[in-house]
């Protein structure tokens, strides 16, 4: 067992939480909302001293953290890149070309899904459907959403990425 | 056909997003009205309206309301329904983000009703900014009074929680859902109890779609006769949102009394995309039947669509084209279903999976005559035997594809391909 002190979530995340246990009846039902302010601030992903720490801090074991980690499709257990572009392949998207979107995208990277870039900028994955047909095909850029992708338009989104 | 918007009204008037600009196209008044009558009296009205639940199962909203025990000392939950994930759907994101007061003002009248204190709007983790949009929306309703211990000076306490998701389709079910409120993973309940006795921590709890309660406010100012005066009949009443999506010139969310038409939504639309033919919809989701062009002139509603062999469902209208392979439409769907199945209940998880495999032997152009029933017994099989509809979901599109399309199957089998050019919009070579 690692020192007790190391598992520790930052200060600042620990506050974040704080606000928001009046909320709920429950220290448990905290857990999702850790896990987004905790995978904040490790760059978007959730090492295993990330799981550790939110465990700590609500009373929970860590197994129990890990089996609601792996249930959710927007928590990582592996570095991603500076960028996470969720290029969305559901039937609406596809049927307006997203598998086309999807595989100029992958060219483009020259990696494969869930893996990050040699620079570190991007990682990659298709996804299931965002809730924006109507912008089909369409991808998330970390949080924003643009649609109307074409198989050039979506190697510029990459490119114009710092 | 055009139709004046109730639910869209405030589309494009971003100061509708505070109170003091909803209020001046009329918003906040349905609120002030329930305030002043008895809650059991608000929940008659909403009855009497014939209002529906508009997430997918289409059960009465008035009478899930009056569920709710009214002598237990426990407090009381709204959770509203914002997971918005079935494959089609985005007018409850369209609603959040062009009217998060219209949504709040409806969540209000229904806690008021039921006496809940506390209404968690839980909504999908990738909706980061709908999620900033009512976070916003809440903290200005707190400042004017609308939520807080003395909602518009009437005494009544109110909170109002946005919390969200995390990526996973099973959270929209409602227990799925309120399993993942409670911070575990989000699967299904064993129904009874339901929400409305043991839900939310284990207190009563009603549990409304996004598009239900945004509703309400409009039920409570302009009265139930007003409502059942919109729609086909008195099973289906008020006006509709649509999410028409795929080959239409201009897809997007629009709104007619309940009961509108493929016809009708398509010439909204502009017509068909690139002046294309229709071949085939899905007007509910991605768990409902496919229907043939032919069914174009049903009425979009509750029951017509039950008659009709599929569904409402969410009334995400997915529009396909004569160049559309159906078969690698719904092996699209089939492998949504694989991901998304929780994994508790055999059926669905075997079944889900099975589906996946027949499907994508046969786009791989390894299918056999025969495999047509063996789509059928995997079918039967998942049907009725789980703790939740997504097994249901997932026999929709599929069973739809042998029985309402069988040329489309045949012409894939014993080596064959699509009855189109399947590479128009399916890139993708499948190999077994
Ligand atoms: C697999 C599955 C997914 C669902 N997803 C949603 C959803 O995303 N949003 C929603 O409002 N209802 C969804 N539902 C329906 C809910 O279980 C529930 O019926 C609904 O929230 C009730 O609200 P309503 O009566 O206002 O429609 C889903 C149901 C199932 C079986
Ligand atoms: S039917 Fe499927 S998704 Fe629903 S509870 Fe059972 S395994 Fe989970
Ligand atoms: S299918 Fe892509 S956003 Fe819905």
């Amino acid at each position: 067992m690692a020192d007790a002190a190391a598992l520790r979530l930052p200060q600042e995340v620990r506050d974040a939480i704080d606000a928001l246990r009046p909320r709920y009846p429950t220290e448990e039902a905290l857990l999702l909302p850790a896990l987004h302010l905790a995978q904040k601030h490790w760059d978007g992903w959730l090492p295993d001293e990330a799981i550790a720490a939110v465990a700590h801090e609500l009373n929970l074991t860590p197994a129990k953290v890990y089996g609601v980690v792996t249930f959710y499709d927007l928590y990582h257990q592996n570095p991603i890149g500076r960028h996470r572009l969720r290029v969305c392949t559901n039937l609406p998207c596809a049927l307006r070309g997203a598998e086309e979107v999807l595989a100029s995208l992958k060219e483009h990277l020259a990696v494969d899904e869930n893996e990050v870039t040699p620079d570190g900028k991007c990682s990659f994955v298709h996804f299931e459907c965002l809730g924006a047909c109507e912008q089909a095909p369409m991808m998330m850029v970390d949080n924003d959403y643009r649609g109307g992708l074409t198989p050039d338009s979506v190697r510029r989104i990459v490119e114009e990425l710092d | 056909m055009s139709f004046e918007p109730v639910l869209l009204r405030n589309v494009g008037r971003p100061e509708a997003r505070k109170v003091e600009g909803y209020r001046e196209n009329g918003g906040y008044r349905g609120l002030e009205k329930a305030l002043e009558m008895e809650p059991d009296a608000v929940i008659e009205l909403v009855k009497d309206s014939g209002l529906r639940g508009r997430g997918g199962a289409g059960f009465p909203a008035g009478l899930k309301w009056s569920f709710i025990p009214k002598a237990v000392d426990k407090p009381k939950y709204l959770v509203c329904n914002a997971d918005e994930s079935e494959p089609g759907t985005f007018k409850d994101r369209v609603l959040m983000e062009e009217d998060p007061q219209q949504l709040i003002e409806g969540c209000a009248i229904c806690c008021y009703a039921v006496g809940a204190s506390a209404c968690y709007i839980y909504i999908r983790g990738e909706y980061v900014e709908p999620a900033d949009i009512l976070e916003e929306a809440i903290r200005d309703a707190y400042e004017a009074g609308i939520l807080g211990d003395n909602v518009m000076g009437k005494g009544f306490k109110l909170d109002m929680y946005v919390h969200r998701g995390a990526g996973a389709y099973i959270c929209g079910e409602e227990t799925g859902l309120l399993e993942s409120l409670e911070g575990k993973r989000g699967q299904p309940r064993i129904k009874p109890p339901f929400p409305a006795v043991v839900g939310a921590f284990g207190c009563p709890t009603v549990i409304n779609n996004v598009e239900t309660l945004c509703n309400v406010p409009h039920i409570l100012e302009r009265g139930a006769l007003w409502f059942k005066s919109i729609g086909t009949d008195e099973r289906n009443t008020g006006p509709k949102l649509y999410c028409v999506s795929g080959h239409v010139e201009n897809p997007g969310v629009y709104e007619f009394p309940i009961g509108v038409t493929m016809t009708q939504l398509i010439e909204a639309c502009g017509g068909m995309w690139r002046g294309r033919q229709l071949k085939a919809f899905i007007p509910g989701g991605a768990s409902a039947a496919i229907l043939p062009a032919d069914k174009a002139d049903v009425p979009l509603d509750f029951d017509q669509l039950a008659k009709a062999g599929s569904m409402l469902g969410s009334a995400a209208v997915i529009v396909m084209d004569d160049e559309t392979d159906l078969v690698r439409s719904v092996y699209r769907l089939a492998k949504f279903f694989n991901h998304e199945s929780c994994g508790q209940c055999t059926p669905c998880r075997e079944g889900t999976n099975w589906a996946e495999l027949v499907m994508k032997k046969i786009v791989s152009g390894h299918g056999k005559p025969g495999d047509e029933e063996l789509i059928l017994r995997i079918c039967r099989n998942m049907g009725g035997t789980t703790l939740c509809a997504l097994a249901d979901a997932a026999v929709g599109p599929l069973r739809s594809l042998v029985q309402n399309f069988p040329d489309e199957v045949a012409g894939w089998l014993d080596g064959g391909g699509p009855a189109t050019e399947p590479r128009r919009y399916f890139a993708e070579e499948v190999t077994a």
